[in-house]
């Protein structure tokens, strides 16, 4: 039983690890604009889509390099027609807008690549278990998890020492003095949400290896990410990366004693944090009270 | 905090919203003349309609279902159509997972349509509310896709008929086979709905009668995108079979990451039902495992079959029919040879004389007799045991077929379904 | 102000017109008695929701939980229990009421995003429940085999089963009643004070206003009656499936009540009647449609926030 929990518990960093990322693009464009993206699961299903497209002339490494920034490119056009708009309003607005824009990319990846479940194959010698005794420990999840720990870490890098990470931070405090002075306040907000799209993208290819690839891919991964930024702390990028892993281990580690209740856990988790603490284990007081 | 509402720049927002105002209008307005065209008077046409999901998760099954569906309502309409009169197919998008949505298209299509027929759902629960529906207003309803046993079992109407098999069928199909050849101790990965729940039961049934054992079982939530703690457990469980009773989505996530684990090398992968989308769908070396089949394009016995394959692939974009386009095109069939052959639309007399009615071959696609059984409802069709492979000798051969099995067969007794037909007065 | 009374009274005199007689003409215009009522019902559910949305300035993004507490309630009480409409739709409205007012109690001091959150993170939690309890709601197969039943007035039977047109008048009835009652409870000095509390939540709690007992108040009506259209939902479809309680549908709700309007009391209405019949002709028009809905909500958020109602009112 001890042994089962434990490969739960370390299987459940892995997937948590990948809850992180997509939670912390989701987290970058909550923080300095204040929209609530819920098309971030159609950016992930176009982002595995373009990769899968990609993969015939570049390969799986090169799609992975490319598809992202595509995605992300795609994610700076929305942003300048659409998200733009709805800026200093109410999140209701934010929200109304980002849902629909969410039916737009799913049924426009069925309208492009159809409804069939298109086979994703990741590089052969990926594919394989580290060892008969931690088979699930397979090359590409560790891949996975090897991949979005450097991406957290350049994701923080760029924040605390690049001009842009620099300016990003200043804008979540007060975008009003940024503005001030003299930022391209316009710009400052496409780069961040092009940021957080690229994540998105990310974990799109990163989850047609595991995942079926089906218009609805990116459905059932946009709610446990605005759990993992509830848990961690609006505002906090910390937070949501420590949210993620959280709700990737309780997950995990409810299925072994009480599968019926492995996603319930996760809002169960959140419903007790906003009751107990509700700016969350890291986040600051009074954040878009 | 309040919810306060943007005073707006009005120049810049008046002119945005007129010009919409007024394309929205003009749209709206083409949209709504179809339902004021008066039909031509004449020849009435026969109206079949179609509920089945075209988005969401299911799209793909649906999809296949109506092309089969269609594509059998050209052929009657060139064989001189129902009752002399042209038949045409009306289809309405149940979606994947809004019930309320399919019982409003069925209302739509039995209320304002006035269909002569209703097919589907690929969607267990959609299949179980529309058949309520049907049998409530009274019109031949049969089922396409959906398999969940109460159909033709404990929530069975007069009117409603079934072309895809029960869970009970298929498990007792391959049982022998697994049992024989691959061991005694099963472990089941087992969705979490009806569908999984008796799939499994099924099995044990069997593994009882042959004096197996059950290893474990996963019930893994509908809808799983991660099954790495269930293939923990049963890789713990050390069975011989490992079971995915998984279907759809769910069947293509485990059966992906129970080959990236490495299990496909340490145990005997198998199920019940599978089919050519998911097998499509996964990358080549996830492509294994026993599986049944509830029709396949290869068919060297059945005459047939390679015209119905090359015909299909023309309106199919070069693509080979699946069992799903066989359920459709069946289905459609169903209701005009038994209209032609009774010479009614009367849903009482059609029900009546659908009991023990058999399949012609050209429409059956099967070696044996295809028929609806009396009783139930329930079509006995073959079942195709066999194994997937990476690669076939032609791009979509992915099925290995070692058995077929008489659906009659393996079908439990009536008396042991649940199903008590009552006809009305 | 004589020529904007007579106007509302006018223009509420020919909403409830329209209501009366649309089983005479629906069929007329390519539709059908039952698309009625289902109009009736979500507006109900969205009207609801603007009352606190609206009116008391909000937002709940989870009431899809308890309009889906109100549809099980009544199916599961027809099912196992007694089979009775009336039972059944009081049990479903109870069940909404009980987890509104323990829900309530518990995220009242919350504001803005995070009650929106949290309303989610509720409604999941129900979603959840009814998707994995099998033996009880059916599970992912849904709560099937049962129907409403013919109500017994001693005198006579109002068979609300078979004849599409006396369930519509039922429904309407029930529709009618709750308005009432909140349309009454919004003019009251209640109704004033929640108004109060939208425009600027502070102000009010300076004055001495006690904001959270007004909001939970406000919180325990609106889920009320949201229950009280699930329960009707239900019955509409002699079913009950799990996408009831989904955030989905709550998504949904909210749109209805953007788009006709949140500032006015009919808006709920005129929203659920478009947005309805909107995806009812969209989708037979179209395998699209879910493009076309989506770019609707976006048209909708982008140049017409104040909803349609707001654009009439504008005029």
């Amino acid at each position: 039983m001890t042994q089962l929990v434990l490969y739960n518990v370390f299987n459940g960093l892995i997937i948590g690890a990948f809850y992180a990322l997509m939670a912390l693009g989701l987290s970058l464009i909550l923080n300095l604009s204040g929209v609530i993206n819920f098309a971030h699961g159609g950016f992930l299903a176009i982002g595995a889509y373009l990769a899968y497209t990609l993969m015939p002339y570049l390969g799986f490494w090169g799609a992975l390099a490319v598809a992202p920034v595509l995605t992300a490119a795609l994610g700076v056009l929305v942003e300048r027609l659409l998200i733009r708009r709805v800026y200093g309003r109410d999140p209701l607005y934010s929200l109304l807008l980002t849902f629909g824009l969410a039916f737009i990319l799913q049924d426009g990846a069925r309208i492009i690549w159809g409804p069939e479940t298109q086979p994703f194959a990741v590089p052969g010698w990926l594919s394989n278990s580290l060892s008969s005794e931690f088979f699930f420990l397979t090359g590409y999840r560790l891949f996975m998890v090897a991949l979005a720990t450097v991406t957290v870490i350049a994701l923080f890098a760029v924040l605390r020492w690049s001009r842009l990470g620099m300016r990003i931070r200043a804008g979540v405090r007060d975008l009003e003095t940024v503005s001030a002075l003299g930022v391209n306040v316009g710009r400052l907000r496409s780069l961040n949400f092009a940021l957080g799209i690229y994540l998105a993208g990310l974990a799109g290819v990163l989850a047609a290896g595991m995942l079926g690839l089906q218009p609805t891919i990116g459905n059932d991964l946009i709610m446990p990410s605005f759990v993992a930024i509830i848990i961690g702390g609006l505002g906090s990028l910390p937070g949501t990366l420590v949210g993620g892993l959280l709700i990737g281990v309780a997950s995990g580690v409810t299925t072994v004693f009480f599968p019926s209740a492995s996603e319930a856990v996760i809002y169960a988790l959140m419903a007790l944090v906003l009751l107990v603490r509700p700016r969350g284990l890291f986040g600051e007081e009074g954040r878009l009270q | 905090m309040s919810v306060s509402t943007q005073a707006s720049s009005k120049l810049s927002y008046a002119i945005g919203r007129r010009t919409v105002l007024k394309a929205g209008l003009a749209a709206g307005a083409m949209q709504f003349t179809g339902p004021f065209i008066v039909k031509a008077l004449g020849e009435e046409p026969i109206k079949i309609g179609l509920a089945d999901p075209f988005t969401g998760t299911y799209a793909e099954l649906g999809k296949h279902e109506q092309i089969g569906c269609q594509f059998a309502v050209d052929e009657i309409n060139k064989k001189g159509g129902i009752l002399g009169r042209p038949v045409t197919l009306i289809s309405e998008d149940s979606t994947s997972t809004d019930t309320g949505v399919a019982v409003q298209k069925g209302h739509l299509l039995i209320d304002r349509d006035k269909v002569n027929f209703l097919l589907g759902n690929v969607n267990s629960a959609m299949a179980l509310a529309l058949g309520d529906l049907s049998s409530r207003a009274g019109v031949l309803h049969i089922v396409t896709g959906g398999h969940t046993d109460a159909v033709t079992g404990s929530d069975c109407h007069w009117n409603v008929f079934r072309v895809c098999n029960t869970t009970r069928m298929e498990t007792d199909a391959v049982s022998k086979l697994l049992f024989e050849k691959y061991g005694k101790r099963w472990y089941f990965i087992t969705p979490d709905y009806a569908f999984g729940h008796t799939l499994q039961s099924g099995f044990e049934a069997n593994l009882k009668k042959f004096g197996g054992t059950v290893a474990g079982a996963s019930l893994a939530p509908l809808g799983t995108t991660d099954f790495s703690s269930y293939l923990i457990q049963a890789e713990a469980a050390k069975p011989d079979v490992i079971l995915f009773l998984t279907a759809g989505e769910d069947a293509v996530n485990s059966l992906k990451q129970a080959v990236q684990f490495g299990l496909d090398k340490k145990f005997h992968i198998a199920g019940a039902q599978q089919e050519l989308e998911v097998l499509e769908g996964l990358p080549p070396d996830a492509r294994i495992g026993t599986w049944v089949f509830e029709w396949y394009w290869v068919q060297p016995k059945v005459p047939q079959v390679a015209d119905f394959v090359a015909a299909i692939r023309k309106v199919n974009d070069g693509k080979v029919p699946t069992a799903r386009h066989w359920f459709g095109y069946a289905s459609v069939w169903t209701c005009a040879l038994i209209a032609n052959q009774l010479k009614t639309l009367d849903a009482k007399k059609l029900a009546k004389g659908l009991e023990n009615f058999t399949l012609p071959p050209e429409v059956a696609l099967m070696p044996d007799r295809v028929f609806y059984r009396a009783g139930d409802n329930q079509l006995m069709p073959d079942l195709y045991v066999g194994h997937a492979v990476p690669h076939g000798p032609e791009p979509e051969d992915l099925f290995v077929v070692d058995d077929v099995v008489k659906g009659a067969d393996v079908a439990l007794p009536v008396d042991q379904t649940g199903c008590h037909l009552t006809f009305p007065a | 102000m004589i020529v904007g009374r007579n106007w509302r009274l006018a223009a509420n005199a020919l909403i409830w017109l329209v209501l009366l007689t649309a089983p005479l003409w629906l069929n007329a215009v390519g539709g059908y008695t039952q698309l009625g009522t289902l109009v009736l019902v979500m507006a109900l559910a969205a009207t609801a929701l603007n009352f606190l949305l609206g009116y008391t300035g909000v937002l709940s993004f989870g009431h899809a939980a308890y309009f889906g507490l109100g549809a099980y309630g009544a199916g599961l009480t027809i099912k196992y229990l007694v089979p009775d409409t009336l039972l059944g739709m009081l049990v479903g409205v109870a069940a909404a009421v009980v987890a509104a007012a323990i829900v309530g109690r518990l995220i009242v001091h919350l504001r803005g995003i995070y009650f929106a959150m949290v309303t989610i993170a509720f409604g999941q939690i129900f979603y959840f429940i009814a998707f994995r309890w099998n033996n009880v709601t059916g599970g992912d197969d849904g709560l099937s085999n049962w129907s409403r039943m013919p109500i017994n007035l001693g005198i006579d039977k109002l068979d609300i089963l078979d004849s599409p047109t006396t369930f519509y008048y039922f429904v309407l009835f029930f529709f009618a009643l709750s308005l009432a009652v909140m349309a009454w409870t919004l003019r009251s000095p209640f109704g004033r004070t929640l108004v109060a509390i939208r425009e600027n939540e502070r102000r009010a709690r300076f004055l001495g206003v006690p904001v959270d007992a007004h909001i939970w108040l406000s919180w325990m009506i609106s889920c009320t009656f949201a229950g009280l259209a699930g329960a009707l939902y239900a019955l509409l479809n002699n079913f009950a499936d799990p996408h009831v309680l989904h955030w989905e549908q709550s998504g949904e709700f909210v749109i209805m009540a953007v788009l006709g309007g949140m500032r006015s009391f009919w808006g709920p209405l005129v929203g659920a009647a478009i947005f309805v019949l909107l995806q009812e002709y969209v989708s037979s028009m179209t395998e699209n449609w879910m493009s076309f809905i989506g770019l609707f909500f976006v048209v909708i958020v982008l140049f017409f926030p104040n909803g349609v109602l707001g654009i009439v009112s504008r005029a």
